[in-house]
């Protein structure tokens, strides 16, 4: 069971605090400094994907009111199935959701389902209010979802802990990934019923909006708005002895306005801008019982601001600053209420400022005459001690306390810290934080008090998994041992974005949160299975293969047991070999080679989702050389299939060392069965395009073409031979690159050898061949699509009701791209329907030519696009109809359309086969179809299968974080009103003008992928089945047959009954031909 | 030869011919048994086996002409079973289908044998077969025909598109919006 909140937009800061209704309690005061969003919590949705099929009798005073049972057919009617937890959104009866929790298949119950959980106090026709009902309820079966549904929450930027009541301890976190959860502290799980007796205050959207959340349900208490002219940096301030009356405010700085916000119902008191004249506030102040509040902001780096209002008007009271002609470098921190610390911007000098009363005064102390042997690059951690700060060198860390008037005192210093927490308050009225230094493969934990620097409350040492990297980030929080000693227990955030909880030493829990934050995805497969399986063995599985199938007959015929339908299911959960480390059959087992942001690779496995192995990868990792690294994509290196055998698959990670598109690539190869990198190039050209070519080298080993920010071309693999297919192939490779910037489509082709002062003979200039520019003042590119690379297509013709042949005009090289009209760029509703317009374009990417263009007038984006076989489907907004709407082109080839001759195709002696070249001019035609449709799209992707032939469905990533499979025949433009018969019988849908959404056709069910990013899709090798994977901060994995699994039998399928089937109908042939001779005989003699 | 002469027409008491005279009998060497008239006997038979003959003759190309027609009556049989079946794929309208395919093919491939029993010098068994057949070809081409009507013949260009692969781009081209 899960609950948690996410957001969209996370900017702002958020505070956790108690609100006692009553108020009897003062509040946690605990400060979860700026991060924020905006949260939206739905009910605890159950983690468990199952769905369940029943058979119910439901009674009131012993009538029958509704059943399943009744109907056709000797079974009965139809079973009645739902989702868990479908009572959650009112689709089941809350009773029957409940009680058929803990069943077992075949098991039956009676349930008495109170009012509340039935029909409730209003009734519903004949059932009059509040009664008590009766269900009797089978449970028929329930169907598992492979590997379902993942939760993550993503890299933890501020947490705090919720221990001080007797109920189960938590940490409620806030993260990267925009979301805030409570985990539970014994087991690191995601827990949605925790009673926290607090209300979560967040302010979001850069401080615009503030929002008070109730958090054992998520339920929002109120919400206010918060306008203001100039943006500017969040602060939130909550009062440390808040009450919640009407009297009690928070404070809020947003927007360049201070805002007194009352906690009861989120009203505003008051306002005050702040902002007009240019001051950067950075921090709001409200002492302890004194009307006064101070905001303390720079303005322009050099002047140092104080402005102090009314707390019950907002009126300004006084306003006085003080310039510090040498200036400042970054951030203020806050020592105490009226002291703060900072840089000046040469770096090497501290300056203390103290205000009070209308005072101002700076003290400047030079670093160099606190710690003798400094060598600059000092930097303030924030660390929120009262009187002290702690100064990070960098080969130690100072603590300096600030004394009264000004002066700083280094009170301790450190060799190396990799991470300090923030201070925690003890209840004696101490400070106490921690530090992490990093051994070899260990970590130290130390807890030290703020009045006693040179001591450690606690030294602990923890091995660590150097997978996880270096120690990011540390909280602590302190419990009461049993001997009345502080105990301390730290969550830590590593590199890798993976959350621990360390106590006492030990490693309590661990949550691989960097899944929350996938780059790119690809399949690999899993190690083909050894043979050498014993005799023994095969007898064995023999005997218990027959066995299970006689029990099944048992259960076909109804004369199982109990105990063999217990035992039938037993059987059941131990066949499903799901999780085997080897390839199936049906390639249903894969291993998801997922690359997540923090720079490390894991392997998913796909029968239950667990980590095969995961890999940080050193190229993606801090360095010198490379100050901002970040993944990019992954690609599939080696894939053996045909040849090359004994070699393991790969695939290549691609990175990035900055944010800038001349900023060096590095690359890295890793093998996929083992996760160990096989080969690293750090610090390569820049790479701008990656363009995985069509052709292989004798290992298996694809050619890739990566284009750097200069347009020169290199060729990976480097090797000999990648260069002589890549030779070969020279004159027919072109590159092209859509220049959102400029508003330029511009195609390349690949020419000789580049001229470098390093000869290379892996690197080639290419020349432009030909540009599309588009007109700056109406069009903008927003979105492209091209087909996938791996895309099978089964046919190129497209049959129609009356045997006639349409066919698809199939190229690779076909590019779909979306321009909207400048001024449309901008949020839906910005601009009004005449100055927004849409255009569509297909272009073959080769010479440039543009096959298909269309606009749609009044449309605007965001546009979502698919290009699959020989169809785009894309969907943007129509502002005219005030809809989504989505839209279907199709590309069919009018030049061969005239091969009509039978005689001519019998014989082969036709050409519709033959390569065919993008220079032959094409003649095609689209025909096209647009529809409504309710929902909007975060992503898009289409099935895909392993030969094709299957229909496609378009796989929809829903704003509600939901994947909905879309049938394509729904996007099918020859669609029209009233189908002839024919065109019905070949499955033409009749036309109707928005595109229905089934509920059963969510792939997600009623499980919610929380912040879906992207949906994959991998064939199997079943042709009727893709393998589907959507990540976001959660990951989900189905198997999608968008035709049905026609090529598969049933699980239940019972081979027993077949089997018996057919040797009861060979002793009857041999009785009756036995039979007959007799017979004959007879006649014979007669 | 007086003497002789004298003697045998006065006092001859018995005398034995040894001439045979006789033209037909002159292979016979044994007698036929008393009782025996040959001569009615094979004057007879010769008759009565001629009249047989032509009517068997006549029976067995008539009962060939018959099997020969016999395809017809089935013919409407059969058509008016394929009407019942119906234009659409189903189990039925195949079944017919095909049993109007098979009967026909079963019936030429064994059209010496259907015509053994009626093999005879005077029967001119050519024109009979010659009409089975044809009536034979007749009902093949009702069966074509319903399999046709019923879609199942690759008489459409669409059933040879299909199986086609889409043709190979010469070129290739890759790239998109700049990392």
């Amino acid at each position: 069971m899960g609950c948690r909140c996410s957001s969209s937009y996370l900017e702002g800061p958020v505070q956790n605090t108690s609100l006692q209704n009553e108020g009897r309690r003062a509040l946690m005061g605990c400060l979860l400094a700026a991060a924020a969003g905006i949260f939206f919590c739905e009910a605890a949705t159950a983690v468990s994907t199952s769905r369940r099929a029943v058979h119910y009798v439901a009674k009131w005073k012993g009538i029958t009111f509704m059943t399943s049972r009744q109907g056709l057919g000797v079974g009965g009617g139809t079973p009645y199935g739902f989702d868990v937890g479908d009572s959650e959104r009112g689709t089941v009866l809350k009773g029957l959701d409940l009680g058929v929790e803990g069943m077992r298949v075949g098991g039956q119950r009676l349930l008495i389902v109170p009012p509340e959980l039935a029909y409730g106090n209003k009734g519903v026709q004949e059932i009059p209010p509040n009664a008590t009902i009766e269900l009797d309820v089978e449970l028929l079966a329930i169907k598992q979802n492979p590997f379902g549904h993942q939760q993550y929450i993503g890299k933890v930027k501020h947490a705090v802990f919720h221990t001080q009541k007797a109920a189960r301890k938590r940490v409620v976190v806030s993260t990267e990934e925009n979301v805030v959860a409570s985990l539970d502290l014994r087991h690191g799980e995601i827990c949605g019923y925790c009673h926290i007796f607090a209300d979560v205050i967040t302010l979001s959207s850069g401080g615009s909006v503030l929002r008070a959340w109730n958090l054992p349900d998520g339920q929002m208490v109120w919400e206010s708005t918060l306008l203001g002219s100039k943006a500017s940096k969040p602060l939130l301030l909550i009062p440390t002895n808040l009450k919640v009356n009407r009297d009690n405010v928070l404070f809020v700085y947003g927007n360049g306005f201070i805002h007194a916000v009352a906690t009861i119902d989120g009203e505003v008191i008051w306002k005050k801008e702040l902002a007009s004249e240019g001051v950067d506030v950075q921090q709001l102040i409200y002492p302890d019982g004194s009307d006064t509040l101070y905001a303390v902001g720079l303005l322009g780096l050099s002047q140092f601001d104080v402005y102090q209002l009314d707390v019950k008007s907002g009126e300004l009271l006084r306003h006085y600053n003080m310039l510090f002609p040498a200036g400042f470098s970054g951030d203020l921190s806050f020592v105490s209420d009226d002291t703060a610390v900072a840089m000046d911007s040469t770096g090497t000098a501290l300056v203390a400022m103290h205000f009070q009363d209308g005072q101002i005064s700076f003290h400047q102390t030079d670093v160099s005459q606190l710690i003798q042997d400094f060598s600059g690059g000092a930097v303030i951690l924030p660390s929120k001690i009262a009187g002290s700060f702690i100064l990070k060198l960098d080969s130690s860390v100072v603590f300096i306390k600030v004394r009264n008037d000004g002066k700083l005192e280094v009170v301790g210093r450190l060799g190396h810290a990799d991470a300090v927490s923030d201070a925690l308050s003890l209840s004696d009225g101490q400070q106490a934080f921690s530090l992490i230094q990093h051994g070899d493969g260990k970590i130290i934990l130390t807890v030290k008090l703020s009045n006693d620097w040179t001591s450690n409350v606690i030294e602990e040492t923890t091995q660590m998994d150097h997978q996880r990297g270096l120690v990011h980030k540390v909280f602590i929080n302190s419990y009461v041992r049993t001997d009345r000693s502080n105990g301390f227990r730290a969550l830590i955030v590593m590199e890798d974005h993976s959350l621990l909880l360390l106590q006492q030493g030990e490693i309590v829990w661990t949550r691989e949160d960097g899944l929350a934050s996938i780059m790119d995805v690809k399949a690999s497969e899993l190690p083909v299975e050894k043979d050498g399986v014993s005799v023994a063995k095969v007898e064995h599985n023999l005997f218990e293969w027959l066995k299970g199938h006689l029990l099944k007959l048992k259960g076909t015929l109804m004369i199982a047991t109990p105990d063999d339908v217990a035992a039938i299911q037993k059987m059941r959960l131990q066949s499903s070999e799901k999780s085997k480390m080897t390839r199936d059959r049906n390639g249903f087992r894969k291993l998801l080679i997922v690359l997540t942001r923090a720079g490390k690779l894991f392997a998913l496995h796909t029968g239950d989702g667990r980590i095969v192995w995961s890999l940080l990868l050193n190229t993606l990792r801090k360095s010198e050389t490379c100050e901002n690294p970040r993944g990019i994509s992954l690609h599939q290196w080696q894939d053996p299939h045909h040849h090359a055998l004994d070699e393991n698959p790969s695939v290549l990670v691609v990175g990035r060392c900055g944010h800038t598109s001349d900023s060096a690539g590095v690359l890295s190869i890793v093998d996929t069965y083992t996760g160990e990198e096989r080969n690293h190039m750090g610090s390569v050209h820049s790479i701008a395009h990656i363009i995985p070519l069509p052709f292989s080298d004798s290992m298996e080993q694809r050619l890739h073409l990566l284009v750097d920010a200069n347009g020169h071309a290199h060729l990976y693999p480097r090797s000999a031979e990648a260069l002589g297919i890549f030779q070969r192939e020279l004159g027919n490779i072109y590159w092209y690159s859509a220049e959102t910037d400029k508003n330029i489509l511009r195609g390349h082709g690949v020419r000789k050898n580049c001229v470098l002062e390093v000869s290379d003979e892996f690197c080639f200039d290419t020349r432009d061949l030909w540009s599309i520019v588009f007109p700056s003042e109406s069009e903008k590119i927003a979105a492209t699509a091209t087909r996938s690379l791996n895309e099978v297509v089964h046919t190129q013709a497209k049959v129609t009701a009356d045997q006639e042949v349409m066919y698809k005009f199939i190229s690779k090289n076909l590019l779909f791209l979306a321009t909207v009209a400048p001024k449309a760029v901008g949020p839906i509703g910005s601009v009004t329907p005449d100055e927004s317009s849409l255009v569509v374009y297909v272009i073959d990417t080769v010479t440039g030519r543009i096959l298909h263009r269309m606009t749609h007038h009044g449309s605007q984006g965001p546009v979502q696009a698919v290009f699959s076989e020989n169809w785009v489907v894309y969907h943007y907004f129509n502002l005219r109809a005030h809809r989504y709407e989505m839209s279907v082109i199709e590309i069919y080839d009018q030049a061969r359309a005239d091969n009509k001759e039978i005689l001519k195709l019998v014989l082969g002696t036709h050409n519709l086969t033959s390569p065919i070249t993008a220079y032959s001019r094409p003649e095609v035609f689209t025909k096209s179809q647009s529809y409504f449709f309710t929902h909007s799209v975060k992503t898009m992707a289409v099935t895909s299968t392993a030969k094709g032939i299957t229909s496609k469905q378009v796989l929809l990533g829903t704003i509600g974080d939901q994947v909905l499979a879309l049938d394509k025949r729904f996007l099918d433009p020859r669609r029209t009103i009233n189908p002839t018969p024919a065109e019905k019988e070949e499955g033409i849908i009749p036309l109707t003008d928005s595109l229905p959404i089934i509920p059963q056709s969510y792939a997600t069910h009623a499980l919610k992928v929380e912040g879906l990013r992207g949906i994959a899709t991998v064939p199997s090798k079943l042709e009727s089945t893709t393998l589907v994977f959507a990540y976001g901060v959660d990951l989900f994995f189905t198997h999608l047959a968008p035709s049905r699994t026609y090529d598969s039998l049933t699980e239940d399928f019972s081979y027993a009954l077949l089997l018996l089937t057919i040797v009861a109908l060979v002793a009857a042939i041999f009785v009756t031909w036995v039979w007959s001779e007799k017979k004959d005989l007879q006649e014979k003699w007669r | 030869m007086d003497k002789g002469k004298a003697v045998m027409g006065s006092a001859r008491r018995w005398a034995v011919d040894f001439t045979d005279n006789s033209t037909s009998h002159s292979s016979r060497d044994i007698l036929d048994p008393p009782g025996f008239t040959r001569a009615s006997q094979e004057q007879d038979d010769s008759a009565v086996s001629k009249q047989k003959k032509d009517a068997e003759a006549n029976w067995k190309s008539q009962k060939a002409w018959e099997v020969a027609q016999a395809p017809f009556k089935n013919l409407f049989m059969m058509a008016f079973m394929m009407w019942m079946a119906g234009s659409t794929v189903h189990l039925f309208s195949i079944g017919i289908t095909f049993s109007a395919l098979l009967q026909p093919i079963n019936a030429l491939r064994g059209v010496g044998k259907v015509f053994e029993p009626y093999k005879d010098n005077k029967v001119d068994l050519l024109a009979p077969k010659l009409v089975f057949i044809a009536l034979n070809l007749v009902g093949l081409g009702l069966g074509v025909w319903k399999l046709n009507t019923l879609g199942l013949l690759p008489t459409h260009i669409s059933d040879w598109v299909s199986s086609l692969p889409p043709p190979q781009d010469v070129e290739y081209s890759g790239g998109g919006i700049p990392l």
